[in-house]
This record gives C-alpha cells, structure tokens and sequence, in this order.
C-alpha cells in the first residue's frame, strides 16, 4: 500500500483550503464593511457592488486563449460581452446616481 | 517578476475594499465608485498581460468593444425612474457571465482533445482538481439562475410581465427538484469519464434547467417583494463570480465576487427587515394577491386637486409620502415644485421614506435627489413616525400598503407586524391614488375609510400639476 505523507496531503488541498480561506474572509469582511448603510444609499451601493461582480470578467479573459476549442472561445467571448456590460453599465449608472446626491452641497 | 502580477491583483482587491467601504458613507460614496472602476481596470489589464502569450485577441477585442459599448450607451440613456429594471438587467449579465465562463471551461478541454486523452484533473487542464470542477458547475448553476431571475424581474420591474404573484400548486418542490437535480448531474459528470459530446450535451441541460429555475422562482414573488429579490439576484451574481474564481482559481475573482455577495446580503435583510417578513416567506410563500379584495370601502370622500390647494394654503406642517405611483408618474420634480412653492410661504416640508417605497432599495431616494430635493427633507420612517401627529396635511402620492393601519390593528392581516408610516395620525391625509385598487398585498387600504381621509383620484403628476397651478393663482 501506497503511504501519503502528511505533505502530499496537504498539497493536494492546498489551491481549495486557500480558496475557502480567502472566500470565508471575504464575505466576514464585506458584512462588517458596510453593516450601516444610509438608505440614501441603499442603491448606488447596490448598483455599484453590481458593477463589482463583473468581475467575473477575469474568468472570461482565461476563457480566450488560443489553445482552447473555438466553440469555447465563443463563449468566451460572450463571457466577456456580458461581463462588460455589467461592468461598464454599472459603473457608469452609479457614477450618474452618485453626480445627483452631491449635486447640492 | 513572478511577483508583479499576485501583487497587481492584491491592489485590485484592497481597492475594491476601499471602494465598497467609502460607498456605504455620502460623503465618500463618488471616490468610492471611482476605486472601484480603477480596481476593475487594473484586474482586466493585469489578466490580459497574464494571457497575452496564448490569448485569443479578436475575441477578447470583439467581446470588449460590443460590451462595453452596450452598456455605455444603456447606462446613459436610462432615465432615473428606470433605474430599478436597469440594475436588475446589468446584474443578470454579470451572473450570465459567470455561467458562460463555467460552460466555456468545460467545452474547452473536451473540444481541444477530441478523442478524450485530456481528462478532467490533470496537470494544465483548465479544470484541474475537483474542487474546481464543482465550482465551475456551482457557477454554471447560480450564475444561470441569476441571469434567468434578473430578466424576469427587469421583465416585471418594467410592467412588461404584471407585477402580481403567480404561482402554482407545488411550486416549492419542483423548484426543490430542478435546483438539485442540475447540481447532482453535474457533480456526476465531474467524476465520471464519458464522452466529450455526452458531456456536452448535458452541461447544456444543466443551464437551461438552471434557467428555468430562475424564471419559475422569481415569477411568483409579487412587485412589492421586489426590493428583497433584486438585492438577493445582486447577492446571487456576486457569489456566481466567486465560483467562477475557484474554478479558474483565481483569488481576486473569490475576494471581489464574496465581497458582492455579502453587500447584497446585507440589503436583502434590511429589506425583509422592513417588510417584517422572512427571506424563507418572500421566497417560498404566496403573499396575498390572490383574493384581491376590492370592496367593503364605506366611508370615501373625493377631493378635488382645488380643494387640496386650499387646504395647503392653511397649512403649518405637510409631509410628502412617496410610493411606487411617484415613479411611475414620473412626478418626482412637480412633487418638488409644489413643496417650494410652499416653502415661500413658510410651510414646513418633510418627505417621508419608507425603506421599501418603490421597487428597489432606496429608489425613493434617488428619485428625489434627480429633482434636487434637499438630503435633509428626506427623513426615515422611525424618525418622522412621531411627528405626523403635529403634521396638517400629509400627501400620499402613489404608496399604498406601507401606510395601511391594519398593519398595527388587524392581527389576521398579511401585513399586521409591517412596520408602516403612521400617516392616519396627521390632521389631514390626502390620498393621490388612480383607483381604490389594492397594492401589491392584495388587500384593502382601512386608511382610506377613516374620517380625516380624503382621496384625490388620478395620476399624480396631473394631480399635482393641477395643485401647483392652483396654489399660483391663488397666491
């Protein structure tokens, strides 16, 4: 029988323990980042936290590499239409949102 | 070298933590958003000079162009009373993204090695462990739900599907089905080693029952639960994002897509908070709507836009309480117009905001600041609640269930325990409404029977228009 060492084991869930680690972090922190928000607020904040998520836009990009089938690239490619449209879209409809509440100060 | 790239996505994401910070304060929400865009811009160059030995490059432009050129010109024209359907759109192409990136993911490997030598798991392929082959069917599976669910709820939040709940006997359960049946399929495929095309052609069942699921359990929930579900669709596409970033193992994608999620948490149970109801009841439980009461009113009395400016004129204290009908009118800057005019005369002016007014979370708010009405004239529930009782007249434009006091009086209705706006406790409430129709809950209105109740039927920017006029021939 084949012995694993405690190394190899942990190696083999060292990129999916990381993973959960900065993903269990992350959400801890966004929940403590923004607890008490105006509702002034409440949709710049979610309009622009929806612009974030198109961050997905990196998963995209991996998604267009030449190596990869073109079928694939294809939807690559409509990854990445996608992703900026929630990008570019969201930012800039935050950024209108926002020009009106200090339009008065 | 080996350094540079790890360390342009850490800056990436502190700016993305900065920038989700200074949004949740005033006065550094603008700087907040430009962080933000900046993080975002970094994390697409950096990517870019990460693939630039093998990427795609027509694809990469084509896709770029077209996208941010569509939403360019979207986010441009919208009108602010649009913006709750605009929002859920923008958010449903974020978690088809990241559905797309998972499908893409699957379709690369097999389409590339015909013939199946290049197995799931090994070395360099682009899913290369099981944990990523989970992820990216995780993605696969919200990331469509997310897409499908948006669009419904654009479809709705635009009047294009009525915003009353529909639903269907047993809805819960199948929705129960479809939701696992994908996710186990999928954990399947990942195991096992079948045939590229076999692959294929159930990855592709997978997204569409994903996006049934998404249609069949945003379909029932009624418009006034719309704030809950388009904060929880913006919670969905964030975590969509993250799955897509354990897939690829990306950490930047995991850091900013949970950070997405939690925010849209957040705002879900601020919302349900206000509704005094579950996120479990919004979701899985019919709401009212289907008796749609109508009658048993006996005591209406019908003003008249004159008459209401006369009662203006004697006022002290009036106190503006937006809703829905405010939006739809589009009567946000007559709103304002009115209340200066009152203001010359010394008339004290307040507007009351429900947390749930309208259709997303703090749509009231935006609608207000586009017509320039001071920040501070804008005052909370649980602040104005005890001053409505020194308030002459209250105007009611287009709100409906979140001032009805059977939410304090009647234990047996589906809203008792919604905290409301107690507007029956001012002298005069008037009640600019198009018909006595019920809201979204489906039941009748008590306020509009009690005795200091007037209501003024039409459209409130007419109504309004009419009132303004009035005031200046009077003055």
């Amino acid at each position: 029988m084949d012995t694993v060492t405690i190394q190899q084991a942990m190696d083999a869930f060292r990129p999916l323990s990381v993973g959960l680690f900065v993903f269990a972090l992350a959400i801890f922190l966004g929940y403590e980042l923004i607890t008490k928000v105006p509702p002034t607020l409440h949709t710049p904040l979610m309009s622009g936290a929806n612009a974030i998520s198109g961050i997905t836009i990196v998963g995209a990009l991996y998604c267009a590499q030449a190596e990869f089938a073109f079928l694939a690239n294809l939807l690559g490619a409509a990854a990445i239409t996608f992703a900026m449209i929630n990008v570019v879209g969201g930012f800039v409809v935050t950024r209108r949102m926002l020009a009106m509440f200090g339009g008065r100060k | 070298m080996d350094l540079l790239f790890p360390l342009a996505y850490l800056l990436a994401a502190v700016l993305f933590i900065q920038g989700i910070r200074r949004l949740s304060k005033v006065r550094t929400a603008k700087s907040g958003n430009t962080l933000s865009a900046t993080a975002m811009l970094i994390a697409i160059v950096v990517t870019m000079a990460i693939i630039s030995g093998q990427a795609a490059w027509p694809f990469i432009i084509a896709g770029i162009l077209i996208g941010a050129g569509i939403g360019l010109v979207a986010a441009q024209r919208v009108e602010m009373t649009q913006m709750p359907e605009m929002v859920a759109l923008f958010n449903g192409f974020g978690g088809g993204a990241s559905a797309l990136v998972s499908l893409s993911l699957f379709f690369s490997m097999y389409l590339a090695h015909e013939g199946g030598t290049y197995r799931f798991f090994t070395e360099g392929a682009p899913i290369s462990s099981a944990s990523s082959g989970v992820s990216a069917i995780l993605g696969l599976v919200i990331g469509a739900i997310t897409f499908s669910g948006s669009l419904v709820a654009f479809l709705k939040l635009n009047g294009t599907i009525k915003g009353n709940a529909f639903s269907f006997p047993g809805r819960n359960a199948i929705n129960a089905i479809m939701l696992g049946g994908p996710v186990l399929l999928g954990l399947v495929l990942c195991f096992t080693h079948l045939a590229p095309a076999t692959v294929m052609i159930l990855m592709l069942v997978v997204l569409g029952v994903s996006l049934l699921v998404g249609v069949t359990a945003t379909l029932p929930i009624g418009g006034a639960d719309m704030p809950v579900v388009i904060s929880l669709l913006n919670s969905l596409s964030g975590v969509a994002a993250s799955m897509a970033g354990f897939a690829v193992q990306n950490p930047l994608l995991i850091v900013a897509g949970s950070l997405v999620g939690a925010s849209g948490l957040i705002l879900t149970q601020i919302m349900s908070k206000a509704m005094n109801r579950s996120l479990g009841s919004v979701l899985f439980k019919d709401f009212g709507g289907a008796t749609a009461d109508r009658g048993g009113y006996t005591n209406i009395k019908e003003s008249s836009a004159e008459e209401v400016a006369m009662l203006l004129e004697d006022a002290q204290r009036v106190v503006f309480v937006p809703g829905y009908g405010l939006a739809v009118a589009q009567a946000q800057h007559t709103t304002r117009e009115l209340a200066q005019l009152l203001e010359a005369r010394g008339t004290e002016v307040a507007y009351a905001i429900h947390p749930v007014a309208g259709r997303m979370p703090g749509h009231m708010n935006v609608l207000l600041a586009e017509a320039d009405v001071p920040y501070e004239q804008l005052v909370e529930m649980d602040d104005i609640n005890p001053e409505f009782k020194q308030t002459d007249v209250t105007i009611v434009l287009g709100a409906n269930d979140v001032i009805n006091p059977a939410a304090i009086h009647e234990k047996d209705s589906p809203i008792y325990g919604m905290p409301i706006l107690n507007v029956h406790e001012s002298r005069t409430v008037v009640v600019v409404k198009r018909s006595l129709s019920p809201g979204f809950a489906g039941i009748p209105n008590k306020l509009f029977d009690y005795d200091n109740t007037v209501m003024v039927f039409g459209d409130a920017k007419k109504v309004l228009t009419a009132m303004v006029a009035e005031f200046k021939e009077n003055a």
